[in-house]
């Protein structure tokens, strides 16, 4: 019978889907939910009190500092990832289209090794080749040039976030660029197509699915990011992460820190969702 | 037929036994020797470098102790820490001074005895009843060590003249090159200092309050960053910082034993001491062992240790310790200033009066200055 069948299938395809429900529920549901009701509670003598007041989120949203923070990580999130793409294309197209399967092999696996490493450890790396005595001024210098403040500046900041971010663009680019049908290359070059306007016209809208993605998960690991704006930009101008951390050292006022940070994951929410709608949207047909 | 009657214990082993006695050996001789000798494990709430081995290695080795380190970064993150644990959680608590009262208030610390402890010894007479450390006429806390906090530069950049004022953070040639610790209590306690209002530092009126706020704003145009203490210590040791805000020589003496040109002086509008205190944790029942640790921690043996913390230097409070650290590191003691008679010896800028004790805001609350800290940072 039809019905006792689809119930067998279901039940079976619900015992591998279980797992991933009940951690989805544990980790981020469940915490997700705590976050939501500890933005309500309020703090005495360091201590959280379970209650349901409002202030945290008034008190956050009156603030000016609040919402420079907020539009500043925005700002540089989005620059990073502008530039992430920008940087990371050529790099993608190349291994896609003019390296050996074997090379594009080796390169994503060079690609990979970088996450060996604690990102902290990378991060303070750059203080050796940033700093004002360091390796990039000294190259500089012997050209007449510098030095030049580098550290604890917008400039520093972004080189932390393309640490992060630049080789898991690279490789979900190169990756999404491999899998494009060469034919419909090569038909569009056949067809008169310059090698600009195939990029443009040919390779861009076939890899739009990946790159989208890539661009959204460049902007998510930028924003939520505390390592590079605080060590290399110098909390110069504070981030949400940075103010997050302020918030709880001061008073322990995690339910604030809570409202800041769903507040950025709303945000991240709406870009991802905007982002996903886009990388699926079909052409409307003349 | 005799029947063999031999003990079997005495029997030679065949090498099953003797495999399955080896094994038994193995496995239970650790709870063999920790029954025999067990090591008291004594939990510690301290700022970073309190329960590293050069502090409490000799008093773990001479009193089978072990001391479990949690570590903070402030008086809330303590103060959280210690609120979020059980009773007795704690048994040995470094708090800062200022936050001794507010552990007492809140019922953490233990009364100690005061009999117990040196006091017939101090370098000063404000180290016997420091504030807070005593409440109606009891005891809670002992004060352990203290340091200076000034103006801390780059002696290639600032010359020693001009460190002689706040003012120098503000001079041209250091600009984008002032760096703060991130942490409003010392920075706008230095800020005031600056603006004149001397010892009343911390208890600002309204207006005061607001010509805080105006004179800390004209230096952000000169400010470089905001660190923790490892971008600190690297800003001024890569000379990416020229200048700090907010610190002293428990950063910079750290640097200069290092040979780095840095180093902290207390401007003539004077500075702000740190003051770190043991107190006993509320429902610890190791309260003997710990006495017996603030004990020698106040010991010459111990002040001399403190002073020498690889972590981050503070000077000595007792009279014992002192001449202890003279005779075993005399170049410590000259690098910290700590002989009678040298410019800046702890003892002397007190008794000048150019030494303040930090506190709290006294007429704002601490979220108000925080909540300042977060605008100028985004200024």
């Amino acid at each position: 019978m039809p019905t006792k069948k689809s119930q067998k299938i279901d039940i079976y395809a619900m015992t591998w889907r279980l797992p991933i429900i009940i951690w989805q529920l544990l980790f981020f549901v469940g915490p997700v939910i705590f976050m939501i009701a500890m933005s309500f509670f309020l703090v005495k003598n360091y201590r959280m009190t379970e209650a349901f007041e409002f202030i945290n989120w008034s008190k956050m949203f009156s603030k000016n500092y609040f919402w420079d923070s907020y539009f500043y990580t925005v700002t540089i999130a989005s620059i990073s990832t502008i530039l992430a793409m920008l940087l990371a294309f050529p790099a993608s197209f190349a291994l896609a289209f003019k390296a050996s399967e074997k090379i594009r092999r080796w390169a994503i696996f060079l690609l990979i090794i970088p996450f060996f490493t604690s990102y902290l450890v990378r991060t303070f790396s750059w203080f050796v080749i940033l700093s004002e005595k360091g390796v990039v001024n000294a190259l500089l210098g012997y050209i007449g040039l510098g030095p030049f403040t580098m550290l604890n500046t917008n400039f520093g900041t972004l080189v932390g976030y393309m640490t992060l971010t630049l080789p898991l663009v690279v490789i979900l680019q190169t990756i999404t660029m491999a899998n494009i049908d060469k034919t419909l290359i090569e038909a569009a070059r056949n067809l008169g197509c310059k090698p600009l306007s195939t990029i443009w016209r040919v390779i861009i809208p076939l890899s739009k699915t990946g790159l989208i993605v890539a661009a959204i998960f460049c902007f998510i690991l930028s924003f939520g990011d505390f390592v590079a704006p605080f060590y290399l930009g110098g909390s110069q101008e504070p981030t949400l992460p940075i103010l997050i951390l302020d918030t709880t050292k001061s008073g322990q006022q995690w339910p604030r820190a809570a409202v800041v940070a769903i507040v950025m994951m709303i945000t991240l929410f709406t870009v991802a969702f905007i982002g996903i709608a886009l990388a699926y949207r079909k052409k409307a047909s003349k | 037929m005799v029947k063999n009657t031999n003990n079997k214990m005495f029997r030679m082993p065949n090498r099953r036994n003797l495999l399955k006695i080896s094994g038994a050996a193995v496995l239970t001789t650790p709870f063999v020797s920790r029954a025999w000798a067990a090591t008291t494990e004594i939990n510690m709430l301290a700022w970073y470098g309190h329960g590293e081995p050069d502090m409490v290695a000799e008093f773990e080795a001479a009193n089978n102790v072990k001391f479990v380190s949690k570590y903070y970064a402030g008086g809330d993150n303590m103060m959280a820490l210690i609120a979020q644990s059980p009773p007795g959680t704690y048994d040995i608590i470094l708090s800062d001074g200022e936050f001794v009262q507010q552990l007492n208030a809140a019922g953490y610390i233990e009364e100690l005895n005061a009999a117990d402890y040196p006091f017939d010894d101090m370098l000063h007479e404000d180290f016997t009843k420091f504030p807070g450390h005593w409440a109606d006429g009891k005891l809670y806390s002992m004060m352990l060590r203290g340091g200076h906090l000034g103006v801390s530069y780059n002696k290639n950049a600032i010359s020693a003249k001009e460190a002689e004022s706040y003012s120098c953070f503000w001079k041209p040639e250091v600009k984008g090159k002032v760096g703060h610790f991130d942490w409003h209590l010392p920075s706008l306690g230095m800020i005031s200092l600056y603006n004149g209002n001397g010892s009343n530092l911390w208890d600002l009126s309204d207006a005061e309050w607001n010509d805080v706020q105006e004179t800390t704003l004209s230096l952000r145009p000169q400010v470089g960053g905001f660190f923790d203490y490892g971008g600190t210590f690297n800003g001024l040791k890569n000379g990416e910082m020229l200048a700090m805000c907010g610190i002293g020589d428990w950063i910079t003496g750290v640097l200069e034993k290092d040979g780095a040109p840095v180093g902290s002086v207390i401007p003539k509008e004077g500075g702000i001491q740190f003051t770190e205190s043991y107190c006993i944790g509320k429902g610890s029942d190791k309260a003997g062992m710990v006495t017996k640790f603030i004990q020698y921690m106040l010991s010459p043996v111990g002040q001399v240790k403190s002073a020498q913390m690889a972590a981050y230097p503070g000077f000595c409070v007792t009279k014992g310790g002192r001449a202890a650290l003279i005779e075993a590191d005399p170049a410590e003691a000259k690098r910290s200033h700590q002989m009678d008679g040298m410019s800046n010896e702890p003892i002397a800028l007190i008794n000048e009066g150019r030494i303040h004790y930090r506190d709290i805001p006294k007429q704002q609350s601490l979220e108000d200055w925080n909540d300042f800290w977060s605008e100028y940072k985004n200024s």
